[in-house]
């Protein structure tokens, strides 16, 4: 394998990155495109769909799609380690139903909401170790603990639900934030986001995470502690799902053993809408934020629009489908100019 | 079959990956019972020729007769029923199926009931292994067969389909001595058996002692073929270097100085066994060795990548914590892999990611690290290197292999390193930056760099070496010093018990 | 040749009572004799009465076809999420069938119900095999999108079992021999599944494919043609358990089947398919998913609110795929001890 590319040597301004203007590599990520698609879909809903336009569904829009949205950020770092979590939506209907027993059995609320998150933590724990220490495949751990917390958030409740949380709590929650059509909920979304977002893409760490996805051997032999990460990212899934449990049942005002049931699939949908890749590696926290808030305006939009709520099933499958379908076309197509670019290149 | 009509015959054969030429014309013409072998240094061709035989690639061009008859194969299940196996160095056989269905696969024979006829399969498995002389239980999974075992399984395999032409491909690469003895002794039993076998090795001893041809490639173009009789070993090492092997190895005078890395009776139960040297700084230290002699695993280990069970490392006084590569990284030690592909780089990622993930923390400001912190590095190293590539986003996997191994040099020089491994540094790599290579480690070692390098390339290591650790068995059997060092001496150490070696010495 | 002397000896196939012991299936067997009798012993009409043994053998048909599916897919290393919604859009169109279209033969609707699973699964196939994507991705979608089939397309109907010809509702009961005609059907499903897994070529070439895909590659096996063939039979099975189910529960509406999927999977990884490909038998995914179901049943019988089912069901995968780990763990250290010392 001789010189595949005869390209002069050595001049430092050979090695410009940008080939193209900055506004056509912007538009063209696959975030923009997405970001795009919310963007027409409210105009569109806001043109056609009565009662669209009013706060109100902004409000309800964050509202239902908060826990998705706050869970799919930790999960989309452990997706580009290559690793996967299908364990959060149970891990947060076990916080769910802890933080209830607990403050039904007279614990403070907010020593209730630890217990909840720290729960969250301790499942994320044992993920993390049957991942890392043990060395099993993720996919299969947290299929099993997507059951089995699932299941003791069920048997602890029966059928049985807690609802009688101070009504203070669901009303400051659920109400708009500063006479702005958002809820609290709003800010902490942000917040995490930009945390996740720093802590993925401009530190050390989030390099690492990307290398352990794309080669978890060349990971460990550039001094990536592969393990020790992948383990940190679990804990902090389990943390996060265990936080947003306590929400969601605050937020309700209601801890069932059903909370957050098949949330789990609605996380990996939207972090695969967003162009992050499931074989670990590629993609970007602001992807997975747009695909989730994507299903959410779909869903809110064919809602008010009357086609009713059970649609959101059909909606989220379709969307996940057709972006793999459009990704797996436009990854064909790069390919070939590529190849022949490089042909190109070669001819010269 | 006449002796006008040799078996398989292949002339003027070219095979390109799109702007990259990695066949220009090859020939090759194997006759009925004989041992054909292959040789050619990393890229010449032998490879894809292998694969283009094997109906893996398909030629561009040229003509290919097998028995007279112009084939052309597709695919590999082609090839194989033109009576054609490949063996490769790393059998690709079926972990979870039994020994007896990995050698039946795809044509096992059924019971007049429609189900398989596992005692037949299994009678005909025992049969073939022993006729190879060597039985394996024919019911057990092949996960967990030694790679001598897996070539045996795959041989048997390629016999019970009646293949008239079985190709080694570096067969011996990863065998014992015993287990090498051995597979010679079934290929000149094929080859008595009226087969043809193409036999590719880096050994020159295997190949005088196993061949009755050669067939040297250079830069994928046939080069000549000789009678193994006729030739002598300098005048194949000639044909297929196409000059003098001195040039290639532009050593220069280095001071040596205070030790830096030290390692103490290092041991690991099963891979190697009281491992103790030195190396110093400005010197070039060079392992020595056969393949899975040991080498790479107590490289591997002194990084840390790899546990051991005891002894220490320690790096200018001061130990390195075990299974630790951070550690050993902000001690001052990088590590250059002899897996490019998987081990070095990130395939996927661009020239800058690459380069800069070594030193990302170091790149770091406030804890915080952006793409316009790294650049500047990544041009640094890339440009300093001469790593040639359109743009530092490029790909690495576009990049060609020497191209791929200085922006892994450079990933491990931006650590400024105070001892650097470099593990077959040159393996697969086109001549040209081969010399460049070795330019590089030297002017290292000039600036005050402890080196280990660990190369299958006796040249290589006379070539580069102040001293020479030979490995054998997880052992250091001799530590011979520059002058000391003939290919004689670290063959023999290489491949003779302790207590001989040390003789030698 | 006479490099004999480093030969080692060829273990003379352990013995069969040996092997018998070590297989999954043995262990399955006794855990589910073990739960039987223990329950049996609480409560004896469990099984000794007569609707007790009927409905112990009768309850698990369902999770078995869907599990034996899964555990093809899973064997070729992908996963199938959907068969729970397509097993829900089998049902609901076979029970549609008999309602709405006259005279309709049952052998007609069983065929349209397999093939609509089939077609379903065979949709699953092209879009894993041709766009190279993971099969998680691409069958949690089509878990999603085939169940908003059924959302869309039921509402809020559900098959009332007036609906059904009654010959198609007594399949259930019906007795041949005493035992339910409907048991020996699933039955012969999974011995002939088994027997295709086992003893057929194509069957092994599964196998080979979720092993080692880079050598089943290189072999010259179509991987296309091998995953088509895996995920068109989960689909097929899982529009037969469908049928099953329709002819056990005579209703469904569109909600049948929600997170069968995972159950699938549990009984597919209990039963001792590795997660990974390339291991495991149907004979023990049956047993699995006899298990798993057994023990939904039972749990009351022992004094526990069936609601813990599923907390069990999580921990047996978890249990199954630790254990899976360890044995190979000691069973490659074994392989290694013995390939050194010769």
């Amino acid at each position: 394998m001789t010189a595949a590319t005869t390209t002069a040597p050595t001049d430092a301004t050979r090695y410009l990155r940008h080939g193209r203007p900055l506004w056509r590599r912007a538009l063209l990520r696959p975030e923009s495109v997405i970001i795009l698609a919310i963007v027409l879909l409210l105009i569109v809903g806001t043109l056609t769909v009565p009662f669209f336009a009013q706060p109100y569904t902004y409000q309800t829009m964050i509202l239902n799609a908060a826990p998705v949205l706050i869970m799919l950020l930790p999960v989309t770092l452990i997706i580009i380690t290559g690793d996967i979590d299908l364990s959060v939506g149970s891990i947060l209907g076990f916080s769910s139903a802890l933080f209830g027993l607990a403050f039904q059995a007279g614990v403070p609320v907010g020593l209730a909401a630890v217990i909840g998150v720290v729960a969250g933590g301790l499942v994320g724990v044992l993920n993390g170790v049957l991942v890392t220490v043990v060395g099993l495949p993720s996919l299969a751990v947290t299929i099993g603990t997507l059951a089995l917390f699932r299941g003791i958030a069920v048997g602890l409740l029966g059928t049985t639900s807690i609802t009688d949380f101070p009504a203070e709590i669901p009303r400051f929650l659920t109400a708009p934030l500063l006479g702005l059509p958002f809820p609290v909920v709003t800010v902490a979304i942000i917040v995490l986001a930009i945390a996740f977002g720093l802590l993925l893409h401009f530190t050390p760490f989030g390099r690492g995470v990307f290398a352990i996805g794309l080669s978890p051997e060349n990971a460990a032999f550039s001094g990536v502690p592969v393990n020790r990460t992948r383990l940190i990212l679990f804990v902090l899934s389990g943390l996060v799902a265990g936080a947003t449990g306590v929400y969601f049942t605050l937020q309700y005002s209601n801890a069932i053993g059903t909370n957050g049931f098949g949330f789990e699939l609605q996380v990996v949908t939207a972090i695969v809408l967003g162009g992050v890749s499931i074989w670990g590696g590629k993609g970007t926290l602001l992807g997975a934020l747009a695909g989730g808030l994507l299903i959410a305006a779909l869903n809110k939009t064919l809602q008010l629009a009357g086609i009713g709520s059970d649609t959101i099933s059909i909606v989220t499958g379709a969307a996940l489908i057709f972006s793999v379908v459009v990704a797996s076309i436009a990854g064909f197509i790069s390919r070939r100019r590529r190849s022949k670019a490089s042909a190109v290149t070669a001819a010269a | 079959m006449t002796d006008t009509t040799p078996l398989m015959q292949l002339t003027g054969v070219s095979k390109s990956f799109g702007a990259v030429k990695a066949l220009i014309s090859a020939d090759l013409t194997l006759e009925a019972g004989s041992i054909h072998a292959l040789v050619g240094e990393n890229g010449a061709g032998k490879s894809t020729l292998v694969k283009i035989i094997g109906g893996l690639y398909h030629r561009d061009d040229g003509e290919f007769t097998l028995e007279g008859q112009s084939v052309d194969f597709h695919n590999t299940k082609e090839a194989k029923e033109a009576g054609i196996a490949v063996i490769y160095q790393e059998p690709t056989l079926f972990p979870d199926l039994t020994v007896a269905e990995n050698i039946f696969v795809g044509r096992q024979p059924y019971t007049r009931f429609g189900g398989l006829d596992r005692a037949k399969m299994r009678r005909e498995t025992l049969e073939l292994t022993r006729r190879l002389g060597v039985p394996i239980d024919p019911e057990r999974e092949a996960r967990g067969l030694s790679i001598a075992d897996q070539q045996v399984v795959e041989i048997a395999k390629s016999i019970s389909v009646g293949a008239k032409v079985i190709i080694m491909d570096e067969p011996t690469a990863a065998l014992s001595g015993v287990e090498v003895d051995r597979l010679m002794g079934i290929a000149r039993q094929l080859r008595d058996e009226g087969r043809g076998l193409i036999f590719i090795s880096h050994r020159f001893d295997e190949v005088f002692s196993l061949c009755d041809t050669i067939t040297v490639m250079r830069d994928g173009t046939y080069i000549a073929t000789n009678k193994a009789a006729e030739v002598t070993e300098d005048a194949i090492i000639r044909q297929m270097v196409g000059r003098s092997v001195e040039n290639l190895f532009p050593k220069q005078e280095t001071t040596i100085g205070e030790p830096v890395l030290e390692v103490k009776n290092l041991t690991s139960a099963g891979v190697f066994d009281d491992v103790s040297f030195t190396v110093r700084s400005g010197e070039i230290v060079a392992f020595a060795g056969l393949v899975g002699a040991g080498r790479s695993e107590i490289a591997r280990a002194v990084f840390g990548v790899d546990r051991y069970d005891s002894g220490s490392v320690s790096i200018g006084g001061k130990a390195v914590p075990p299974k630790n590569p951070m550690a050993a990284m902000r001690l001052g030690m990088g590590f250059v892999p002899e897996d490019r592909r998987k081990q070095g780089l990130a395939m996927a990622a661009g020239v800058q990611q690459n380069i800069t993930l070594a030193i990302r923390e170091n790149l770091a400001k406030f804890g915080f690290i952006t793409s316009s912190l790294e650049e500047p590095a990544a041009r640094t190293w890339a440009s300093r290197l001469q790593v040639k590539t359109h743009a530092l986003d490029t790909e690495a996997s576009m990049l060609s292999g020497g191209n791929q191994q200085k922006v892994v040099l450079g990933k491990w020089l931006a650590t400024q390193p105070k001892f650097l491994i470099v593990d077959e540094p040159t393996r697969g790599i086109d001549v040209g930056t081969k010399s460049e290579v070795h330019r590089l480690l030297s002017e290292l070692a000039g600036t005050g760099v402890a080196l280990l390098m660990i190369s299958s390339e006796l040249p290589e290591v006379l070539g580069m070496a102040d001293r020479v650790l030979v490995v054998r068995e997880g052992r250091i059997t001799a530590e011979l010093s520059r002058e000391q060092a003939t290919p004689e001496n670290v063959m023999y150490a290489a491949t003779h018990a302790t207590e001989e070696g040390e003789a030698a010495a | 040749m006479s490099v004999t002397h480093s030969v080692p000896p060829v273990e003379a196939g352990r013995s069969w009572i040996q092997k018998l012991l070590r297989a999954r299936e043995f262990g399955l067997v006794v855990l589910i004799i073990a739960l039987v009798a223990v329950t049996a012993a609480i409560q004896p009409t469990f099984v000794f009465s007569d609707g007790g043994w009927r409905e112990l053998l009768r309850q698990p048909t369902i999770l078995i076809l869907i599990a034996i599916g899964e555990a093809i897919v899973i064997i070729t290393r992908n996963i199938d999420l959907s068969v729970g919604s397509i097993l829900c859009l089998s049902t609901y169109t076979s029970g549609f069938l008999f309602a709405n279209v006259e005279g309709m033969p049952i052998p007609l609707v069983v065929l349209i119900g397999v093939a609509l699973g089939a077609f379903l699964g065979l949709i699953n196939g092209l879009l894993v095999a041709f766009l190279k994507v993971p099969s998680l991705v691409i069958t949690l979608g089509t878990l999603y999108a085939y169940r908003g089939i059924a959302i869309l397309w039921i509402g809020p109907h559900f098959i009332r079992s007036s609906w059904l010809p009654p010959e198609f509702r007594q399949f259930g009961t019906t007795p041949f021999l005493t035992i339910p005609l409907l048991l020996i059907v699933v039955l012969i499903v999974v011995l002939l599944v088994g027997w295709f897994m086992t003893s057929r070529r194509a069957g092994r070439d599964l196998y080979a494919l979720g092993s080692n895909p880079e050598a089943a590659t290189l072999f010259g096996l179509s991987e296309r043609r091998l995953t088509l063939t895996a995920f068109t039979t989960s689909g097929a099975l899982a529009g037969l358990a469908g049928l099953v189910y329709l002819a056990i529960y005579a209703t469904g509406d569109a909600k049948v089947g929600t997170g069968y999927e995972l159950e699938a999977v549990a009984a597919a990884v209990v039963g001792g398919v590795a997660i990974v490909g390339g291991s495991g038998t149907i004979w023990g995914v049956a047993l699995g998913a006899f298990f798993l179901a057994t023990i939904s049943s039972a749990l009351p019988v022992l004094g526990v609110p069936s609601l813990w089912q599923q907390a069990l069901v999580g921990l047996f995968i978890v249990g199954a795929i630790l254990l899976d780990r360890i044995l190979f763990i000691t069973r490659t250290r074994r392989a290694k001890r013995s390939g050194s010392a010769s």
